[in-house]
């Protein structure tokens, strides 16, 4: 077996871009990419709109070990077109996923997106289909299919659909999880609703420690590559189960979670119903201190 | 998008012998550039696919520098830019040379 050389890079996670990512995740040195930017796999879309293409489409696919251990792993680029879904940068995803199933061998998604791209729209679709469809296919088979949030990008649209067939997902504060983005929500309910600006009302809304606190996410890491990576090896070490017993216990969990929060007007009103001291005060809390806070949060989700 | 294509005679061969490299993003403001090793060690080549038209007087200057200044040779550059400005662009151009010659693993 060959030596693990463990990765000692520092690095924030928000900031970093999609190849910087790669590298300080996985063992140093062990990645080799799948269809890497010479082979110059670019959208067939974006030239119709006189817009500039990527060589990578904005995904970086391939293959590294974690601890050892081989894995697939795809990191969305947030910076070129708001990691957006295309046809290129979807088949990619998908292609991994389905590599994942015939090797047996688990996936992390890296996630950085703002959902499908609007120029590629039904292509971009499709592909976020093929993608869950690829997913749900993998994980029945025993594979484990981990996803990472703390982009720029923060991880919506279709992407959060995606997302939410993971078998696992891992976020920091920074990342952000939503299938409506704030724009998006101002824009067809109105600023009364939801005021996009409002940083904190986004933040406490989609951010990481909240959908930490009402299980839509499993596990909550500080924005340091080193610490995702701690939680990746961790979160392949589950194995759980995804069948039709565990989806029901899942829509269960989901009305009863409806049913105690639903009335609530903002998210400190979720936190203070969950228990927590001075929900005021949760936003500024580190890390140690928040998930001591955290400690009767909702249930992570019964399909992971 | 406006293309642009330059061959330049480069005085110093590329370092390292890593096949290619990339540098930066496509975004507003600036630009990836993926360098490959593919030529004599004397040429290089740099072709340029740009968002913002009509500064190729400002392009001809800053890739004959990067050509004249930098070790260059050998390299095949692509660019895709979206609108970078010309000193975003002549320091992506040396952190790509700089890439390209760092050690295997």
């Amino acid at each position: 077996m060959s030596q693990v050389a463990a990765n000692t890079v520092s690095l924030s996670w928000y900031e970093a871009s999609a190849r910087q990512r790669i590298d300080a995740l996985v063992d140093a040195g062990s990645f080799s990419e799948f269809i890497g930017p010479e082979l110059r796999e670019i959208s067939p879309h974006l030239s119709i709109f006189d817009l500039p293409e990527q060589f990578d489409d904005g995904i970086v696919v391939g293959r590294g070990r974690l601890d050892g251990t081989p894995v697939l792993i795809a990191a969305q680029e947030g910076r070129f077109m708001g990691g957006a879904f295309g046809e290129v940068h979807g088949a990619k995803l998908t292609g991994l996923l389905r590599a994942a199933h015939a090797l047996k061998e688990d996936v992390l998604i890296l996630f950085d997106t703002g959902g499908v791209r609007l120029q590629e729209a039904n292509a971009g679709e499709l592909a976020i289909a093929e993608i869950m469809r690829a997913v749900i296919e993998a994980r029945r088979a025993g594979i484990n299919v981990v996803g990472l949030i703390g982009g720029r990008a923060g991880c919506y649209g279709g992407g959060s659909l995606i997302a939410g067939t993971c078998s696992r997902l891992i976020i920091s504060e920074q990342g952000r999880l939503s299938v409506s983005g704030p724009e998006v929500i101002e824009t067809n309910r109105g600023i009364e609703e939801f005021d996009s600006r409002d940083r904190a009302l986004v933040w406490r809304t989609m951010g990481g420690k909240h959908r930490y606190l009402i299980g839509a996410a499993d596990v909550f890491v500080d924005d340091e590559a080193l610490a995702f990576r701690r939680a990746a090896i961790d979160a392949l070490k589950m194995h759980g189960r995804c069948d039709v017993a565990v989806l029901e216990a899942e829509q269960a969990r989901l009305a009863r979670r409806l049913q105690r929060f639903g009335e609530a007007e903002d998210a400190v009103e979720i936190w203070q119903t969950l228990g927590i001291g001075s929900p005021t005060d949760l936003p500024a809390l580190p890390t140690g201190a928040f998930l001591r806070a955290a400690n009767d949060r909702e249930t992570a989700d019964d399909a992971r | 998008m406006e293309k642009l294509s330059f061959r330049l005679a480069a005085p110093r061969s590329a370092g390292g012998t890593r096949a290619q490299a990339i540098v930066g993003v496509v975004a507003s403001g600036n630009l990836e550039v993926l360098l490959e090793r593919s030529l004599p060690p004397d040429i290089c080549t740099i072709d340029i696919a740009t968002a913002a038209h009509g500064f190729g007087m400002v392009w001809d200057a800053v890739v004959r520098d990067f050509a004249a200044r930098r070790s260059a040779g050998g390299l095949r550059i692509s660019i895709n830019d979206g609108g970078a400005r010309p000193d975003t662009v002549a320091l992506r151009l040396a952190q790509g040379v700089r890439k390209i010659e760092e050690p295997e693993r």
